[in-house]
C-alpha cells in the first residue's frame, strides 16, 4: 500500500557558464508510489509557482528505464543505489520518511555540466560514430536466413547490446573511463559475424577517441558494472582488450 | 486544396515496381548539390537520413534528443512484423496486407498497405545485415511470434527490446553516415517552423535548447518523421517530449491534416495509480499470447484474486471472441475491458483495471520458458507496483498509445504543401482506423529504408529550386512569429502551471473523445477546448527566460500547439459518426456492441485544411477504393 512521506532533497543548481552549489528543498506528502522523477515533478510544481526561482532542471524522456535520458547521482550513487535501476524506475518506496537526498549530475570530466542535472553526453555518440555499427548500405543486404547464428552467440549479443547509453559506468568510474560502453558496442559486434570485416577499425578507432575525448584510462575497479542499470557485464571489458589487443598486432604484420 | 493520392496505375503486386521504374531519378553527380532537411530521428526519420545521405543527399537532421538515439521509437518493445513465413504457416506478403487492411477496418489506402507489406520483407534481410541481435532457435535461425489482428507467427523480436535493437541500427547507420559528412547533426534542437518559399517548404526555424538561440535552414525539401500526437491526451505511454508542434506547424503553413481523431488505446498498460502520475507504462502485447485476462462474473466483487474461484471468473474475450481468444485486435480488447469496468466488475483498487493471468501458462509451460520469454517485462510491472506477477495476476487498463492520424500524405509521401514530406507515425497513411500491433516499427522503417530512397527524387528531378537565401524574408517572418510567441508565453505570468493546463486538456480528451465518443460529449469537448486556451494564455505560468535551457518553456510551446489541435481532433471526431477501428461512436454500433461502420458514407479519409485559427478548417475528402480485399465488417469471432 501506498503511503506519504516527507523529504529533504540538497540539489545541485548550476546555471550555464556559471559554479553551482547546493540548495535545500523540502519535499512533502509524497505517495511512496511515485517514481524519483515524479517526485522532482512535485517539487518543481511548488518552486514554479514560488516564483523566486527556476525549477530544477533534468534530463528525462521515456520513464521507464530505455531511453537513457535520465540519471542523477542520488547520495553518490548513479541513478540511487537500486540495483539494476534507471533513476526514472526507481521509486519512493525505497526512501524513508524524513530522510535527506543528496541529488547532483553525473560527475565526469568528459561530461561537462549544462545546467543543473543536465550533463553533456554528446561523447558517447562520438564513439559510436568512430565504428558502433556495421556499414551496410540500405539494399545490400542478402536474405535474412542465408546467415544463421547460434543462439547462445545471438543472445551474448543481445546482452551486449541491451547498453541504453546512460553513462553511468562513465560516472561511476574512478578514472572516467567509458570503457564499459565502448565495450559492450565493440562486443556486440565481436560475437556477431555480422560485425567481423570491420573488426579490427572499429575497435582501434572506437578506443581512440575514447581517449581523445578526455575519458580516462581503465583500472580493472569494475564500478561500472555495479551502477549499470541494464547489467552489461564486465566480461564485455576483457573482450573488448582481446579485440584491442588482436588488432594491434595484426596491424604489425 | 486538392487531394491527388498519386497511386500508380497496374494491378496491386506491381504498382510499386513500376512506380519505381516510372519516377524520375537525380543523377548521383547532381544529388550533392540537393540538400534535404529531415526533422526527427526516430526509426522512420534515422533511417530516411541515413539511406538518403548513402544516396549522395546532402541531409541535415534534427532532433530535441540529445542523442538520437533516445527518440521515442526506442521504447517499442514487442517486435516488427514481416511477411517472410519462416513459420511456414500460411504467410504471405498477401496476408500482410489483407490483414492490414481489415485490421485497419477499411480506413487505410489499399496501394500503400500494398507496398509496406512488399518492403516488411526487406527491414528484416537489412536490419540481420546491421547486426541487429534478433531472437533465434537453436537451429541458428530467426525465431517469430504471434501478435494481435493475425492468426500466423510473423514477429520478429529482440527480447521485449524490438524497438531499441532497430533504433541503435538506425542510429548507428546514421552515425556512420554523419561521420563522413553526409549528414550534418543537430541534436537538442527542437525545429519550431516550416518555411515556405513559393508555395514550396524550403527550410525550418530551429531553436537550440541550450542556449535558446533560432537559426534558420533552408534546403530543397523538408523531411518531417517527428511521431505522434498521443501526449495530447496528457497520459499516455509516449515518451514525455513526444507533441504535435512540427505536425500542427505544417499543418498551419498548408499540409492537410488527416484523421486526426484515429487514435489507439492500446489495452495492456499499467493502470493509473495517482494524481502525481506523469505517463503510463505499456506492457507489451505479446503477454496476451500466454496471459489469460478476465474479471468477476459479478459486479462489485472485491475478493484479492486468488480467492475467486474459476466458475466465477469471466474470461470475456476467450468467451465473446473464440476464433482470436485473447489475441483480438487492440481497438476490441480495449473497448472490451472499458466496457467491464463500466460495468462494475473491474478490480484493483480504482476498479479501472482488468487481470492478466500467467497461472495456466506457468502451469503448462514452466516458470523457467515464462520467465525466458518475459522476465523483463515481468520485473518491470514489479519494479512499478510493487507486485509479484508470478503469483499474483497482472492488473492491466487500456491507455492512449499510438495516433493513426497525421500529415495526409501521396503514395510518395508528400504531404500537400509541396516539397514538404512526412513519414512514420507522423504521417497517416497506412493503418486507417487502427493499426496491428508490431506494424509501426515496420511502417516507420519501410518509409525511411524503401520509401522516401526512391520517392523524394521524383520530386527533386522535376522541379527547378532557386537558390534561397536565409535572408529571405519569409525566414526573417516565422523567426520572428516563433519569438513573438516564446516572449508571449513568459509574459503571461499566471497561477497555474503548464502541466496542469495539459493535465485539464487531457483529461477532457480522455472522457469525451477517448475509447468511446458520442455526439454530446464532443460538441460539449468542442465548446471547452477554446475556453481552457484562452484561459491557458491568460494564467499559464513559465518561469525563466527564452535565452536559456528552460524545459518549461519547451513544454508551454507544445502545449499550446496541443491547444489548438484537439480543437482539430474533436471536430474530426464528430464529423465521423460511424465507427471504425479506434474510433467507437456509441451511435453506430451492432446488436452485439461491435463497432459499425458506415462504409456508403464514410469511406473516405478526412484531411482539414487550415483556413485560420478562428476560422472552420475545410474538410477534403480522398475516397477510398477497396479492388482486392473486399469490404466486409470485421469479424474475430
Ligand atoms: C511503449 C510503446 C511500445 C511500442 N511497441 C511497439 C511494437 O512493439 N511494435 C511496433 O511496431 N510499434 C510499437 N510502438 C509504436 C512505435 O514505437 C512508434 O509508432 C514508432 O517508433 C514511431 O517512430 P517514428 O520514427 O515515427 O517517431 P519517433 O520515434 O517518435 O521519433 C520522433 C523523432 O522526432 C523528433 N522530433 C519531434 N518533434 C521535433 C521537433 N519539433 N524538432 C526536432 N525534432 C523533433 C524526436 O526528437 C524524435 O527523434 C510502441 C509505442 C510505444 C509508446
Ligand atoms: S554500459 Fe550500462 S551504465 Fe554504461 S551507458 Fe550502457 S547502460 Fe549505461
Ligand atoms: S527517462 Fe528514459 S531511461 Fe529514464
Amino acid at each position: 500500500m501506498s503511503e506519504k512521506i516527507n523529504l529533504t532533497l540538497k540539489v545541485w543548481r548550476q546555471k550555464r557558464g556559471e559554479a553551482g552549489g547546493f540548495k535545500t528543498y523540502e519535499a512533502k506528502g509524497i505517495d511512496t508510489d511515485a517514481s524519483f522523477l515524479e517526485m522532482l515533478d512535485v517539487v518543481n510544481d511548488e518552486i514554479t509557482l514560488k516564483g523566486e526561482e527556476e525549477p530544477i532542471a533534468f534530463e528525462h524522456d521515456c520513464r521507464e528505464g530505455i531511453c537513457g535520458c535520465c540519471g542523477s547521482l542520488v547520495n553518490g550513487k548513479t541513478h540511487g543505489s537500486h540495483e539494476r535501476t534507471t533513476l526514472c524506475q526507481l521509486h519512493m518506496r525505497h526512501f524513508k520518511d524524513g530522510e535527506t537526498i543528496v541529488i547532483e549530475p553525473f560527475r565526469a570530466k568528459a561530461f561537462p555540466v549544462i545546467k543543473d542535472l543536465i550533463v553533456d553526453r554528446s561523447g558517447l555518440d562520438q564513439i559510436i560514430a568512430e565504428g558502433g555499427y556495421v556499414s551496410v548500405k540500405t539494399g545490400n543486404a542478402p536474405e535474412a536466413s542465408t546467415t544463421p547464428i547460434k543462439k547462445e552467440l545471438a543472445e551474448a549479443a543481445m546482452d551486449a547490446a541491451e547498453c541504453i547509453g546512460c553513462g553511468a559506468c562513465v560516472a561511476a568510474c574512478p578514472n572516467g573511463a567509458a570503457m564499459l560502453f565502448t565495450a559492450a558496442k565493440v562486443s556486440q559486434y565481436a560475437l556477431l559475424p555480422q560485425g567481423h570485416p570491420e573488426r579490427t577499425q572499429r575497435v582501434k578507432n572506437m578506443v581512440a577517441k575514447m581517449d581523445e575525448l578526455g575519458f580516462g584510462n581503465c583500472s580493472n575497479e569494475y564500478e561500472c558494472a555495479v551502477a549499470c542499470p541494464k547489467g552489461i557485464d564486465v566480461k564485455n571489458i576483457a573482450r573488448l582488450n582481446r579485440e584491442f589487443i588482436k588488432a594491434t598486432l595484426s596491424q604489425g604484420k | 486544396m486538392k487531394l491527388d493520392a498519386k497511386i500508380p496505375e497496374g494491378p496491386m503486386a506491381e504498382k510499386w515496381t513500376n512506380h519505381k521504374f516510372r519516377v524520375k531519378l537525380v543523377n548521383p553527380a547532381n544529388r550533392r548539390k540537393h540538400k534535404i532537411i529531415v526533422v526527427g530521428t526516430g526509426l522512420a526519420g534515422a533511417s530516411a537520413a541515413a539511406t538518403l545521405s548513402e544516396q549522395g543527399y546532402q541531409i541535415e537532421a534534427f532532433t530535441y534528443s540529445d542523442s538520437p538515439r533516445r527518440a521515442h521509437s526506442i521504447a517499442a518493445q514487442g517486435g516488427i512484423n514481416a511477411a517472410k513465413n519462416y513459420p511456414n504457416d500460411g504467410d504471405s506478403i498477401y496476408r500482410l496486407f489483407y490483414d492490414t487492411v481489415k485490421g485497419g477496418d477499411f480506413r487505410s489506402r489499399e496501394a500503400n498497405v500494398y507496398r509496406l507489406a512488399e518492403c516488411s520483407n526487406l527491414i528484416i534481410d537489412h536490419c540481420v545485415a546491421q547486426g541487429i541481435p534478433f531472437a533465434r532457435e537453436y537451429g541458428g535461425y530467426l525465431d517469430n511470434r504471434s501478435f494481435g489482428g493475425a492468426q500466423v507467427s510473423r514477429t520478429f523480436y529482440a527480447r521485449g527490446q524490438t524497438g531499441q535493437q532497430l533504433l541503435l541500427g538506425a542510429f548507428g547507420a546514421l552515425q556512420k553516415e554523419i561521420k563522413k559528412g553526409g549528414v550534418k547533426m543537430h541534436t537538442r534542437c527542437e525545429v519550431i517552423d516550416i518555411v515556405v518559399i513559393g508555395g514550396q517548404a524550403r527550410g525550418i526555424i530551429s531553436r537550440n535548447l541550450i542556449t535558446g538561440e533560432l537559426t534558420r535552414h533552408e534546403a530543397d525539401a523538408v523531411v518531417l518523421a517527428t511521431g505522434g500526437y498521443g501526449n495530447v491526451f496528457f497520459l499516455s505511454t509516449n515518451a514525455m517530449n513526444c507533441n504535435a508542434s512540427a505536425a500542427w506547424r505544417a499543418y498551419k503553413k498548408g499540409a492537410a491534416f488527416a484523421n486526426p481523431c484515429y487514435t489507439q488505446i492500446h489495452p495492456t498498460c499499467i493502470p493509473v495509480h495517482g494524481e502525481y502520475q506523469s505517463k503510463l507504462t505499456l506492457m507489451s502485447e505479446s503477454l496476451r499470447n500466454d496471459g489469460r485476462i478476465w474479471v468477476p462474473k459479478k459486479a462489485g466483487d472485491k475478493r484479492p484474486a486468488n480467492q475467486i474461484p474459476e466458475e466465477e471468473r469471466d474470461y470475456y474475450l476467450e468467451r465473446k471472441y473464440p476464433s482470436f481468444g485473447n489475441l483480438v485486435p487492440r481497438d476490441l480488447a480495449s473497448r472490451n475491458a472499458k466496457q467491464v469496468c463500466d460495468e462494475g466488475r473491474g478490480v484493483g483498487p480504482t476498479g479501472q483495471a482488468v487481470y492478466l493471468d500467467f497461472a495456466d501458462a506457468i502451469q503448462r509451460l514452466g516458470k523457467a520458458n515464462i520467465e525466458a520469454k518475459y522476465g523483463n517485462l515481468f520485473e518491470m510491472y514489479n519494479r512499478i507496483t510493487d507486485e509479484d506477477p508470478y503469483t499474483t495476476p497482472m492488473m492491466i487498463f487500456p491507455a492512449v498509445h499510438y495516433t493513426m492520424g497525421g500529415l495526409w500524405v501521396d503514395y510518395n509521401l508528400m504531404t500537400t504543401l509541396p516539397g514538404l514530406y512526412a513519414l512514420g507515425e507522423c504521417n497517416f497513411s497506412d493503418h486507417g482506423a487502427n493499426r496491428l500491433g508490431a506494424s509501426a516499427l515496420m511502417q516507420g522503417l519501410a518509409d525511411g529504408y524503401f520509401v522516401i530512397p526512391n520517392t523524394i527524387n521524383d520530386y527533386l528531378a522535376s522541379n527547378k529550386f532557386e537558390k534561397v537565401s536565409t535572408g529571405h524574408d519569409a525566414f526573417a517572418q516565422a523567426e520572428k512569429e516563433a519569438k513573438d510567441k516564446l516572449d508571449r508565453l513568459l509574459a503571461v505570468k499566471g497561477n497555474r502551471t503548464v502541466d496542469d493546463f495539459h493535465k485539464e486538456l487531457g483529461h477532457l480528451l480522455w472522457e469525451n473523445c477517448g475509447m468511446s465518443r458520442n455526439e454530446k460529449g464532443l460538441t460539449e469537448a468542442l465548446e471547452k477546448i477554446p475556453q481552457i486556451r484562452a484561459e491557458f494564455w491568460k494564467n499559464v505560468n513559465v518561469p525563466g527566460s527564452a535565452d536559456d535551457l528552460n524545459q518549461a518553456l519547451e513544454k508551454a510551446n507544445r502545449v499550446a500547439d496541443f491547444m489548438e489541435f484537439a480543437e482539430l481532433m474533436v471536430r474530426d471526431a464528430l464529423d465521423r459518426p460511424e465507427s471504425c477501428g479506434g474510433h467507437f461512436r456509441e451511435e453506430s454500433q451492432t446488436e452485439e456492441g461491435e463497432a459499425k461502420r458506415d462504409d456508403e458514407n464514410f469511406c473516405y479519409v478526412a484531411a482539414w485544411e487550415f483556413k485560420g485559427l478562428d476560422e472552420e478548417p475545410v474538410l477534403h475528402k480522398e475516397t477510398l477504393e477497396f479492388e482486392e480485399v473486399h469490404l466486409a465488417q470485421r469479424s474475430y469471432k
